[in-house]
């Protein structure tokens, strides 16, 4: 495992140099927009990765608090089928806004029981809320970028830094503000009931991931169509290279989520080891004339 | 043209926000592990 982080953070640098190689060098210039298009490669795989993360870490919530109870842990188990298979089928029944592939419907929705099993399996317990809080602080980050890069393009392209009132930017906008809510809440919050409040936002949080993804079929707005899943023309070698640009930045995200993972464990038997040791001063300090508290605070 | 200016700004600010962040997060583990230490030397 210890040889895997290396070797790993080789792979995605030489991705990423090969990302920035393909993005500017390789990747045919825009007819209308000229080489300013070429922001495209870091923008759109940075909303992606933020929209992944903040997936990852709704489910990491919605585990989390149906886990505290045995009888909302099997609810939410069949709960999760559910909605992964009538969502499944409803994207194909359902007529959709052009443009919109039922099978991108499909496949997300039935992510959901996929993501939520998985995580319950390789993260039991606690390690849901520390992958929660790992999820949602990359992801601020990432979408961080998404919110500084758009006004970039956008300056050159529309003549605006940003445009007031557009559902697109402002949803993203508010889906940042709630992330950094959810960080600033676990950050300073010091109940008992933090972790299972900022799960509770981060369930509402990710109701906004769709309005920001749908929001441009919805609504009439100044950005553009999506590139893939449906309404896109992008050229196929812009295509390629996006996707190449998508995943070296999946690497570098999950690489920085397995550094907050460990970061986050650590931060926590540091906590836990202060919390001992606070513990056993207070027993010393008392098992003089209580021999029984002192018996519990060794244990 | 000017406008490629924008495009080298977006991909500098983007490497500056990830670098920064790695940043916190090496500062905060070397912050730890020395709580860690210190803890394990008592």
């Amino acid at each position: 495992m210890k040889r895997a982080f290396p070797i790993l953070a080789i792979v995605t640098a030489v991705l990423l140099a090969y990302a920035l190689y393909q993005a500017l060098v390789v990747a045919p210039t825009d007819a209308q927009q000229g080489d300013v298009y070429r922001i495209i490669y870091y923008h759109v795989p940075s909303a992606w990765t933020a929209f992944l993360l903040f997936f990852i870490n709704f489910i990491a919530s919605v585990r989390y608090l149906a886990d505290g109870k045995p009888s909302t842990r099997q609810a939410a188990k069949w709960i999760a089928v559910a909605v992964g298979v009538a969502g499944a089928v409803a994207a194909f029944v359902i007529p959709l806004p052009g443009g919109i592939r039922p099978s991108a419907i499909a496949t997300t929705v039935l992510a959901i029981p996929v993501f939520y099993f998985l995580l319950g399996k390789y993260f039991p317990g606690e390690k849901l809320d520390v992958l929660a809080v790992t999820t949602a602080e990359v992801g601020v980050v990432f979408c961080t970028i998404v919110l500084v890069t758009g006004p970039i393009w956008a300056r050159p392209v529309w003549g605006i830094w940003w445009a007031p009132g557009d559902i697109r930017l402002t949803s993203t906008l508010v889906l940042w503000l709630i992330y950094v809510s959810y960080l600033i809440l676990r950050r300073f919050s010091d109940s008992a009931q933090t972790q299972k409040l900022a799960a509770a936002l981060a369930v509402f949080g990710a109701l906004d991931v769709p309005l920001v993804y749908f929001s441009i079929w919805f609504f009439r707005t100044q950005h553009p169509q999506p590139v893939i899943g449906g309404g896109g023309s992008m050229d196929p070698k812009m295509l390629d290279v996006l996707m190449i640009s998508w995943t070296a930045f999946l690497f570098f995200a999950f690489l920085v989520c397995w550094s907050r993972y460990r970061l986050e464990i650590l931060r926590r038997e540091v906590e836990q080891a202060h919390a001992m040791q606070s513990l056993s001063g207070a027993d010393s300090s008392v098992s003089i004339s209580s021999p029984a508290v002192s018996t519990r605070g060794s244990q | 043209m000017n406008a490629i200016k924008f495009l080298y700004a977006a991909y500098i600010v983007t490497w500056l926000i990830h670098v920064l962040y790695i940043g916190t997060i090496v500062h905060r583990f070397s912050r730890l592990r020395r709580e860690m230490k210190e803890f394990k030397r008592k």
